[in-house]
Order: C-alpha cells, then sequence, then structure tokens
C-alpha cells in the first residue's frame, strides 16, 4: 500500500506536533518520518505516515485532520503520496 | 524518499497557483443503442448513459480528497448522435427528444455538460445529418447541459462548403432561440474541421467512432502554475523560457496522467488519454493571456503574441508527452475570449481584435473561442469566418474550431455575462465587408495537397 503525507502549515503554537500524533495514535496509523522547519514564524511539517492498519476509511482521516487543523489554528492536509511522487520523480 | 520542499511545491501549485484537473470525461459509445422505434432508442441511450456514469462523480470526489487535487468537471461524451438516430428519427423534434434524454442523464448523474449532440460532415451530409444540424437551435433552447458539434472539413476530406452555409444560419438561429440568455446557446455549439475523437473538453466532446465502448479521458489544466514558474526566469533568454516551460508542463501533466489512471481503476473503465491543454477560467491567476503577458508583451495581441503563443503550445506539448503515457484531445493552450480575464482585458485595452485571434488560431490549439460579436452579424458573415477557420486547420493539418456567440440585441462594446467558467466578454468588431457571394456558391473545397509545403 502507498504511503501517505500529512502536511502541517500555520502560526507556530504550542502542542501542534502533539495533537497531530494523538489522532494519528488513536487510529492507528504510524508514523514513518517527519521533517518540520519554521518560516518567517511559521510552522511547516510533513510527515509520512502508514495508514494500513488505520481504523478509519481514508477520506474520513482527510476530514478529520481538516477539523482537528481547524481547532489548532494551522492548515492540515492529507493526501497519498502518489501525487507527490509522480510529480516529482521520473 | 519524497521531501518537504517537493511536497510544498506542489501544494503551493495546487492552492495558490490554481493547479486543477479540468475534467474527467466519461466518454461512453451509444452504436449498441440503436432502434427503429424513437421510444426504444431512448429508453436506450438514458439506460446505458446512467449504468457506466453511476459512479463517475462520487469517484471523482473520491479522488479530490484522497489526493488533494481539485477535479472541476466531471463530463460525459457520446457517440455523435447523428450516427445512431437515422433509423428513429424524421424530424427534427424526434431529434430533440433524443437531446432532452441526454439532458436528463446529465442532470440524474450529476455531471454539469454532456457532449456528442454532434455530426461529422466533412465531406457531405446524409439526410439524419442534416436533421440533427437543423434541430440544434430548439435542442440546445429546450435543454441545459447538452452540447452540440459539427465538423465541416478535415485535411483528408478537404471542406464542405454546403455545411459551413448552413452552420451560419444554425449559429445565427441559436443565438435567436436563446436571445433571452445573451444568446447562451452559441456557447454550447462548435463547428470543427478535423475534430478530434476523444477531446474531453467541453464544448466539442464528443465519442468518437474510433473509441472502445467506454473510455475515461483527463483534461489537465494550469495556466497559473506556467505563469509563476515564468516570473521566476524574467529577462532569461529564450532556451530557458522553453525549459521552463517545458518543465512545469511535465509535472501538471503527471498529475493528470495520475488521475487518469486511479479513475480508470475504480471505475473499471479503460484509460484513453490525458489531454495536455492549458484551459483558462475567468479567475484571475489562470489565464493564458497572463503567461503571454509575463513572456514580455505589455498586452496580449501586440506584435509577437503569435510567437508567444507557437512556443507556449509547442513547450506544453514537449513536456507533456513525456509526463503521460498516451495523449490525446486538444492537447495545447486554449485562447476562449470570455473564460479568460487577461484575453478580456486585451479586448477592452484594444490590443486583441478578431483578426489578431485568427492569426493565434494557426498555432493554438483549437481556434476561434468563445468569442461575442454583434447580433446583427448575418449568417454569410459567420459561416465566412468558419470557412477561414477551417481552411487554417484544412492546409496546417490543425484542428480548428469556431465557437461565435452573436449576441442578439448587443453590439460592439456592449459586456455579455454567460456565467460561471463561461464567463464574460466584450462584444468585438467583425469585418463588415460582404462574403455572401463566396459563401452561397455550395459544394465543397477539395481536400490539400501533402507536397511542395510552402
Amino acid at each position: 500500500m502507498s504511503k501517505t503525507i500529512i502536511t502541517v502549515v500555520g502560526k507556530d503554537t504550542v502542542g501542534i506536533i502533539a495533537k497531530v500524533c494523538t489522532y494519528l495514535a488513536n487510529n492507528q496509523i504510524n508514523v514513518e518520518d517527519i521533517s518540520q522547519t519554521i518560516v518567517q514564524g511559521y510552522f511547516n511539517m510533513m510527515m509520512i505516515v502508514d495508514t494500513d492498519r488505520s481504523s478509519k476509511p481514508f477520506s474520513e482521516m482527510v476530514t478529520d485532520l481538516d477539523v482537528l487543523g481547524d481547532e489548532i489554528g494551522v492548515k492540515i492536509r492529507c493526501q497519498r503520496e502518489d501525487i507527490f511522487t509522480k510529480m516529482h520523480r521520473i | 524518499m519524497i521531501n518537504i520542499l517537493e511536497v510544498n511545491e506542489t501544494n503551493n501549485m495546487i492552492e495558490q497557483e490554481k493547479l486543477d484537473v479540468r475534467t474527467i470525461t466519461l466518454g461512453i459509445s451509444l452504436l449498441d443503442c440503436v432502434d427503429a422505434s424513437l421510444d426504444a432508442l431512448n429508453q436506450k441511450i438514458y439506460a446505458k448513459i446512467t449504468r457506466l456514469a453511476r459512479n463517475l462523480v462520487s469517484t471523482g470526489r473520491e479522488i479530490e480528497l484522497e489526493y488533494g487535487i481539485p477535479i472541476v468537471n466531471k463530463r460525459i461524451s457520446v457517440t455523435p448522435i447523428a450516427l445512431i438516430a437515422g433509423p428513429a428519427c424524421s424530424t427534427p423534434d424526434d431529434f430533440v427528444s433524443i437531446a432532452q434524454t441526454l439532458d436528463k442523464a446529465a442532470a440524474d448523474m450529476g455531471v454539469n455538460f454532456i457532449g456528442g449532440y454532434s455530426a461529422i460532415v466533412s465531406k457531405g451530409m446524409t439526410r439524419t445529418d442534416e436533421l440533427l444540424i437543423r434541430s440544434i437551435p430548439l435542442a440546445l433552447s429546450a435543454t441545459e447541459r447538452v452540447c452540440s458539434s459539427v465538423n465541416i472539413g478535415s485535411t483528408k476530406t478537404g471542406i464542405n462548403m454546403d455545411a459551413v452555409r448552413l452552420m451560419g444560419e444554425i449559429v445565427k438561429e441559436t443565438a435567436e432561440a436563446t436571445k433571452e440568455q445573451n444568446s447562451l446557446g452559441c456557447a454550447k455549439l462548435v463547428v470543427f474541421c478535423n475534430a478530434p475523437d476523444d477531446n474531453p473538453f467541453m464544448a466539442g466532446a464528443f465519442h468518437g467512432i474510433s473509441e472502445a465502448d467506454a473510455v475515461i479521458h483527463v483534461g489537465v489544466s494550469g495556466p497559473g502554475v506556467v505563469k509563476h514558474a515564468l516570473e521566476s526566469v524574467r529577462g532569461k533568454d529564450f532556451e530557458i523560457l522553453c525549459e521552463t516551460v517545458k518543465k512545469t508542463a511535465f509535472k501538471v501533466t503527471r498529475v493528470g496522467q495520475l488521475v487518469a489512471q486511479v479513475a480508470s481503476e475504480r471505475l473499471g473503465i479503460p484509460f484513453g488519454i490525458v489531454d495536455l491543454s492549458l484551459a483558462p477560467t475567468p479567475s484571475v491567476g489562470d489565464s493564458v493571456a497572463e503567461i503571454l503577458e509575463e513572456m514580455g508583451l505589455e498586452s496580449v495581441g501586440a506584435p509577437g503574441t503569435t510567437a508567444a503563443l507557437a512556443l507556449l503550445n509547442d513547450q506544453v506539448k514537449k513536456g507533456g508527452v513525456m509526463a503521460s503515457s498516451f495523449v490525446g484531445g486538444l492537447s495545447g493552450a486554449f485562447i476562449p475570449v470570455s473564460e479568460d480575464q487577461g484575453m478580456i482585458d486585451a479586448v477592452i485595452r484594444g490590443s486583441l481584435t478578431l483578426e489578431k485571434l485568427e492569426a493565434m488560431t494557426c498555432v493554438c490549439s483549437v481556434g476561434l473561442d468563445m468569442i461575442a460579436i454583434p447580433g446583427k452579424t448575418p449568417a454569410s458573415t459567420i459561416a465566412g469566418i468558419i470557412a477561414d477557420e477551417a481552411a487554417i486547420g484544412m492546409i496546417n493539418q490543425k484542428t480548428t474550431a469556431v465557437r461565435l456567440i452573436p449576441v442578439i440585441g448587443k453590439d460592439v462594446g456592449d459586456m455579455v455575462e454567460f456565467g460561471g467558467l463561461l464567463g464574460h466578454a466584450p462584444v468585438q468588431q467583425v469585418n463588415t465587408f460582404d462574403c455572401s457571394k463566396f459563401i452561397n456558391r455550395g459544394g465543397r473545397i477539395p481536400a490539400p495537397i501533402h507536397s511542395f509545403k510552402n
């Protein structure tokens, strides 16, 4: 199964990673890689996750993370990895 | 492994530069629906479309959500109706009932347009072809989602000038029949030369006879992404300019190819082609005109415009061809006026005339598209413009098309609103010298010679 990319972009605040990871742990989603930077005060994170054992359908996860992002005040996107690999790798 | 910069680049293209997949179009053959009874024909058409397209919209939405890429339109194209309606239809009204069936099927499937109310008459018209063509004004005024197209010429056959003359009249009658909506019917009517069998874009989409029973075609877009990429190479030479367009087109097309494959797999319908088109919308930042201006033109229409468009069209194809396993449709840069804010502004500014647009169609992907002209323009003049455009296509072995809107009750300088993706347009000046004696000759223009290319 292909991997999933979760990106979080927004104003930096305490506990962003904790909240996102709690959601992922509660839904049996394994985090395989995290990279993160702060650009001009803006938090920018990318996670590569494995959703194979997730208890939720993909579309529900996308919606849940969108709602969670609204609560924290950041934008969370959850996309299948293929869109990035197809675009940037031959 | 993919890195954060690449992920951000893709997401910026989607969020800020309006990268989207413009359409997933499901092509459906209706050849097996032929019946001598009109009722039975209509029932078979409705049943086949609704059976195959049942999951089209929901699958499109699923892909949008999972990959985070907007898929603006989900559409259907069918076999040209003139090919299947012969045994059942003896009057234009009979044809209109088929248009209404298509309209209902499209509405029930949740798609905004269905294409294929069409006839292929490049060399001659059958009685059925002519009846269908004569029913177009009524069909387009009696339906909301049906799109119509007529192919009146090709490089192989020459130009059917009887059909050209007739289409001049039909465009005019369609404008009259829909005058309450700013002659909107004409926005759903395309006159082609060298029409492709696998075009996913409306209003000219139909499912050609060279196609399988059902196929998935995808049309990509992304003028905003190309414009943004060119901003980073201002003042650089043409080699760098071309490389930048090519690389960007590659990235955009890869997304289209991915969506096409996923949609094909999930719907259980074979993948047809990716159409590599830069298709503008009326929203700011989604304009082909702005790309040309970013290359260094003060306003589209200025000297240099045709060269700029030629290189854009060619580089889009060069980049896109490698990104997709099957390329087809219209592939290139579209230059509709009402659907591109940059084109609209250029017309208002006075830099872009109908004649310059005609020159641009020699190197763009299609032709004179979504251009509002005065409602009083005679049918013979419209036919003359169609003949000119078809001649460009026939001689240059490319697809050309005309989608003119003679807006009843409006004159040069008036603004016309078509709504949604169809946009708005200023009514443009048309050359008023007469061509009716030329158009009224009747007959055919023979196919061109394929040697002595000068």
